[in-house]
């Protein structure tokens, strides 16, 4: 298994160096010249032109400065941003947290109601409920998230005014940073003391919609999948052997089935975080989460491009990596895949 | 006589597909949208950029303040939306089409060399595909407008370039069941060069995965397209497109909530019609698939 995990890591090194060198490569041919951007009025005097270039790095050739960034990217330094001044990796993980937090409560609805739903409709196959969820799958499949946001902001803030409409938590609250997630840092004894539950309360009401946002996806992918899975696995002869056996059909479809039928849904459920981050980007921009979707279209607005290189590179890197996981995973709990 | 070729391809297609009752209906939304999308100016009752000062932030006509001149209502500087709409699928359909194409043609290409040649263009190919895979498609997208600069045409662009990986992927992985097959070693030893195997042989057997691929491609194209205008990276105003539409209203979605909930509608019902009918056409064209998510 150890090697199976090792060689699948050593595969991903010339994918990563791709990355680098896409993250790298990229933001430079962003119109609009940095040294100038950091001068701002002040870039006209030449000299002092020169020594900014020289200070960044940026006369030397291009090749010199990749393998300068990446020799610090590889001890976790990506340089600091231009705009805060502070480095790339405090900035990302700072706010690294929010997103996650919000990537965890989406994928939670995702699965706790896409996968019975995919259930549901395996067993009543070709009934009303099967078409009306998996149509209904495929509509929120089809769903353009930042719309979708809109639309549960019209509806459960506007309308009935059950949700705040952006933001993680009231300002009327100030939750010390401990976890770096907000439904457990509200939960701290000194908060409780001094505030009762209300913060938390406040946290979960801010997390409701961008929540359901993103994970509306993921949930559609859910329950096709599961649906599908379930179908196949249904077919099986250990089931028909199961049902004559005389076992009741809820423990044939929760005991028998679903253990098996949820080998390929892991996977996918793996594979969903790279989703999850393209629905941070979407979703935190339109509810002003403070995460690091917000942060990277920001900071592309802004041209600050440590910041995009850094950002990319951070979530390539993670994208890749947990992928390779969710491989390793797939074969380890699926025993005929072992070698 | 082989008893299949009796009604032809065609027909054994569509007697499959016309079975797949949410198919159908796909296909009745992508014509619809189509029609409007050829002969907008003549459906649009008004002209899309025309402001129309006296009413401004009109409701749709069946709420009461309505006007039904203005069936769908008008915007914030009193642009007729129906009108918008409608010019805006010309918009949608048109970056669909561009963007299908342009990633298409690419990653055909792409992904017939890499499966037929294998070896070192096979390692490097797949490896740009990998990276590209590694960001997320929006990000991705949203980095290279960056660099062209925001508009509607490096958006379309953008948008191809993120979804070039999954047609290189189908049509190689296609290629490496064909190549194997008689027919091609038949090609090739009938004289044909490699080009002539690739392109009139082995392509057309690739066909049916890649127009399943095509169609799904319309709605992910379009969708992203939307999100890089709703960004502010796609299409610029006053262009009449749907994303930009939703973006520009968002000021307004307390006091005049249809200028949100109207061009949005759009977005989902096209891009729902294109994955009805790729769905549709996948169980139809390739049985093998059927009920895959």
């Amino acid at each position: 298994m150890l090697k199976v995990f090792l060689q699948k890591m050593t595969h991903l090194i010339p994918t990563l160096v791709g990355v680098s060198i896409l993250a790298f490569v990229l933001p430079r041919m962003v119109p609009g010249d940095p040294v100038m951007l950091l001068l701002g009025e002040r870039g006209a005097d030449p000299k002092v032109y020169q020594e900014m270039q020289a200070a960044l790095g940026l006369d030397q050739p291009m090749y010199k400065q990749y393998f300068t960034f990446m020799k610090s990217a590889v001890t976790g330094d990506m340089g600091n941003s231009i705009i805060s001044k502070r480095t790339v990796t405090s900035e990302f993980f700072d706010r690294f947290p929010a997103t996650l937090e919000l990537g965890m409560a989406a994928l939670a609805f995702a699965f706790t109601v896409g996968i019975p739903f995919g259930i549901f409709a395996a067993v009543r196959r070709n009934s009303f409920w099967d078409y009306l969820l998996m149509g209904g799958s495929l509509l929120g499949y089809s769903m353009p998230i930042f719309w979708w946001g809109l639309i549960l902001i019209l509806v459960f803030s506007v309308s009935l005014g059950w949700t705040p409409v952006s933001g993680r938590m009231s300002v009327m609250y100030d939750i010390e940073s401990w976890t770096g997630f907000m439904l457990i840092d509200t939960l701290q004894s000194s908060v409780i003391k001094e505030e009762g539950f209300a913060p938390f309360i406040s946290a979960v009401k801010h997390m409701f919609l961008p929540a359901i946002a993103m994970g509306t996806i993921p949930l559609a992918v859910m329950a096709r999948m599961t649906r599908s899975s379930m179908l196949e696995v249904l077919g099986e002869d250990y089931i028909r052997t199961a049902k004559a056996k005389g076992a009741s059909p809820y423990i044939v479809v929760w005991h028998h089935a679903l253990r098996n039928a949820l080998i390929p849904i892991v996977t996918v459920a793996g594979l969903m975080f790279g989703s999850i981050i393209t629905g941070a980007i979407l979703t935190e921009t339109i509810f002003s989460w403070p995460g690091i979707g917000k942060w990277l279209v920001a900071s592309i607005n802004a041209r600050d491009y440590p910041v995009i290189q850094g950002g990319v590179l951070f979530i390539a890197t993670m994208i890749v990596v947990i992928n390779a996981v969710v491989d390793v995973i797939y074969i380890w709990v699926n025993p005929k895949l072992r070698s | 006589m082989s008893v299949y070729r009796e009604h032809g391809l065609f027909y054994e297609f569509w007697r499959q597909f016309k079975k797949n009752k949410g198919a159908l209906f796909g296909m009745s939304l992508i014509v619809v949208f189509v029609i409007l999308a050829i002969a907008a100016p003549f459906f649009a009752p008004h002209n899309p950029s025309q402001l129309f000062a006296d009413y401004l932030r009109l409701p749709p006509a069946w709420i009461e303040a309505g006007n039904s001149t203005y069936p769908l209502g008008t915007d914030d500087v009193g642009r007729d939306i129906l009108s918008r709409l409608i010019h805006g699928a010309r918009i949608s359909m048109s970056i669909g089409l561009s963007v299908v194409f342009l990633a298409m043609s690419v990653g055909t290409v792409l992904g017939l060399f890499a499966g037929y040649y294998g070896g070192w263009i096979d390692k490097i190919v797949m490896r740009i595909t990998d990276i590209i895979m590694a960001l997320p498609s929006i990000l991705l997208a949203i980095v290279v407008v960056s660099v062209l600069g925001p508009g509607l045409r490096n958006a379309v662009i953008a948008v191809a370039i993120v979804a070039i990986p999954s047609f290189t992927r189908i049509v190689r992985a296609s290629v490496l069941a064909e190549k194997e097959k008689e027919y091609v070693q038949a090609s090739r030893s009938l004289g044909a060069s490699s080009l002539r195997t690739m392109f009139k042989e082995v392509l057309p057997n690739c066909m049916a995965p890649l127009i399943v691929q095509a169609t799904l491609g319309f709605s992910d194209g379009i969708l992203n397209a939307a999100a890089l205008g709703f960004l502010g990276l796609g299409a610029q105003p006053p262009t009449p497109e749907w994303g930009i539409m939703l973006a520009d209203s968002r000021a307004f979605i307390e006091s005049s909530p249809w200028m949100v909930t109207l061009p949005g509608l759009c977005i989902l019902v096209v891009v729902l019609g294109f994955n009805l009918f790729g769905d549709g056409l996948r169980d139809a064209l390739d049985p093998r698939l059927k009920g895959r998510g």
